[in-house]
């Protein structure tokens, strides 16, 4: 099974340095558009959301998960054609999630990482693309074997990150 | 009180941040319309982005070049080879053109049409992309220090890329032509059939408003049909892939396009563009004494003073070309007991009642230099209408001033 239930007392909650609280949501941003740019196939991942779904359940604080999300959408948003506020209301949402789900149940294996970044990438596409269409009016075609795709890719992506960022948590 | 806004503080919380930025959306989708100015949090964020990309693409580039431009030099005499064959094989294509193109302006100068020609270009360096796949936008290093303003075309060798839609202070953000929000007045090549090309949420390029009842094949050239008044008329924009019936009665005509979108480099933006109609100089309205100069054996001149000066002082091109004559040099005052050189500038009737029988009062037609008084010529010369088509064109057209012309 690879998410347990546990109680809020047995989950840790960690803390970041404000280095890595402000450099690694930087960096994946400026991934997120340089990558593209020099390797097309990387506009699939959406690094700055898999940032924003680490630190959610690493801190286990909706008010901080909904913020982190929301500043990241927020300049992530900033780097598109497109208004400000898209990414930043999914990500928003998707952040505030996260924690909550990270405070109930205890995401440290890989299978349970796994399976909840995955959950929240198609969350967050569909919120994104239910903000863009309702609100916007953007035209958006939803094509599902694509945008689970990109998910699954993310997910994959996102378990390794996860470990590799995992070394920069502070115990609280 | 406070234990409600304690339990549900998380919730409290997350409904204010939503409400600002649903807020924050609503007031840019209703100022989309009535400003172009730009978010300070746009500024904010490009401008600290942009810095290392750049570097980094400088060091990405750098080291590609060092490889590319002193290691890896294999097989580059044979490439240099087979491209000096190319050149001379360009060289003929481009004699064809030139005469072909010389006739096109002959052509719109007698229908007094107006076109537009790239004038200047800037080039610049992508040095990043949106980062998503919705919004199709990269970012050039060149901005506004650089005189880039919005809406200005970004094109490259192979065909248009897309259009400035931000100008920040030393960098640009383009829209692609792919990107749905973008649109380019665009021709079909062959049955010039005008449309539309948007970019779809796909990612795909499009060519709409093109009525089902109408023949398109799919290898078509497209260009830019200028009527966007942001590209010039003429530039490549892609060829046809697919044709299928699309909505209402118009056809769904699928293109790829020329430039690679997902892997531009270099792009040149258009800084300037300049609009003019085919000088009468270009067609040359056609003397008697040039039609005869054509048929019969030429009367020399009689060598005057004054009327070798302006001969030295022409460039070697036209000693070589004699025939050409030169855009700076006016007609000396022609003599009337002499047949008029025929390779003097064209003269154009300006008032034939005004002058006595058998007088043609007559002045240069050339755009350049300084008019000469008008002057009166013995052989009555047929007035020829500016704007009627030549029984004969001009023996050699001269070269158009120079500019560089749609690619």
């Amino acid at each position: 099974m690879p998410i347990t239930y546990t109680s809020g007392e047995q989950v840790e909650v960690y803390r970041f340095n404000w280095l890595i609280t402000l450099g690694v949501p930087a960096t994946a941003l400026f991934l997120q558009a340089w990558l593209p740019h020099q390797f097309p196939s990387f506009a699939l991942l959406d690094l700055p959301l898999l940032v924003t779904i680490f630190f959610a359940i690493s801190r286990r604080n909706p008010i901080s998960g909904l913020l982190t999300g929301g500043a990241i959408g927020v300049f992530q948003d900033a780097l598109t054609g497109l208004p400000i506020g898209l990414n930043g209301i999914a990500k928003t949402l998707v952040g505030y999630a996260a924690s909550s789900l990270g405070v109930k149940i205890d995401v440290e294996n890989a299978g349970a990482r796994l399976l909840v970044t995955l959950v929240f990438c198609v969350a967050h596409k569909v919120i994104y693309f239910t903000v863009a269409r309702g609100m916007v009016n953007l035209t958006m075609h939803w094509n599902w074997p694509h945008e689970l795709w990109s998910a699954f890719v993310n997910a994959i992506v996102g378990v390794f990150m996860f470990y590799a960022l995992d070394r920069f948590k502070l115990r609280t | 009180m406070e234990s409600v806004l304690g339990r549900y503080k998380n919730l409290i919380v997350l409904a204010c941040v939503l409400v600002a930025q649903v807020l924050g959306l609503a007031v840019q989708v209703k100022r989309t319309t009535d400003t172009q100015s730009t978010r300070l949090i746009r500024i904010w964020a490009v401008s600290s982005i942009t810095p290392f990309e750049k570097v980094l693409n400088w060091v990405h580039g750098g080291s590609w070049n060092l490889w590319h431009n002193y290691f890896y030099l294999r097989g580059v005499r044979a490439e240099n080879r087979e491209l000096k064959a190319e050149i001379e094989r360009l060289r003929l294509d481009q004699v064809r053109l030139n005469e072909d193109a010389a006739q096109a302006r002959r052509l719109q100068a007698l229908l007094a049409f107006k076109e537009q020609f790239i004038s200047q270009t800037l080039p610049a360096q992508v040095i990043g992309s949106g980062g998503s796949e919705q919004s199709r936008i990269v970012y050039i290093d060149k901005g506004q220090r650089d005189g880039l303003k919005p809406d200005m075309a970004v094109i490259t060798v192979d065909g248009i890329v897309g259009k400035v839609l931000k100008v920040f202070g030393s960098t640009s953000q383009v829209l692609l032509i792919d990107d749905q929000s973008s649109g380019v007045g665009a021709i079909l090549e062959k049955s010039r059939l005008q449309g539309i090309l948007r970019g779809t949420s796909a990612g795909e390029v499009v060519l709409e408003r093109i009525m089902t009842d109408n023949p398109v094949q799919p290898g078509e050239e497209v260009r830019t049909s200028g009527g966007d008044r942001i590209f010039p008329k003429g530039l490549p924009v892609g060829t046809v892939t697919r044709v299928g019936n699309g909505s209402d009665l118009f056809l769904s005509i699928r293109v790829r396009p020329a430039a690679n979108l997902s892997k531009l480099e270099e792009v040149l933006v258009v800084t300037k563009l300049v609009e003019q109609e085919p000088t009468q100089l270009q067609t040359g309205p056609v003397r008697a004494a040039d039609i005869l100069a054509q048929r019969l054996p030429s009367v020399p001149d009689k060598p005057a003073a004054d009327a070798e000066k302006p001969k030295q002082d022409a460039p070697a091109k036209e000693a070589a070309n004699p025939a050409a004559p030169s855009p700076g040099k006016t007609n000396p005052t022609p003599r009337a007991d002499v047949t008029p050189n025929p390779r003097s500038d064209s003269i154009t009737p300006i008032s034939p009642k005004s002058s006595g029988a058998g007088a043609t009062v007559l002045q240069p037609a050339t755009a350049h230099g300084p008019a000469p008084a008008p002057v009166k010529v013995a052989d009555p010369i047929q007035p020829v209408a500016p704007k009627t088509k030549p029984a004969i064109p001009p023996a050699r057209a001269t070269e158009p001033p120079a500019q560089n012309g749609p690619q």
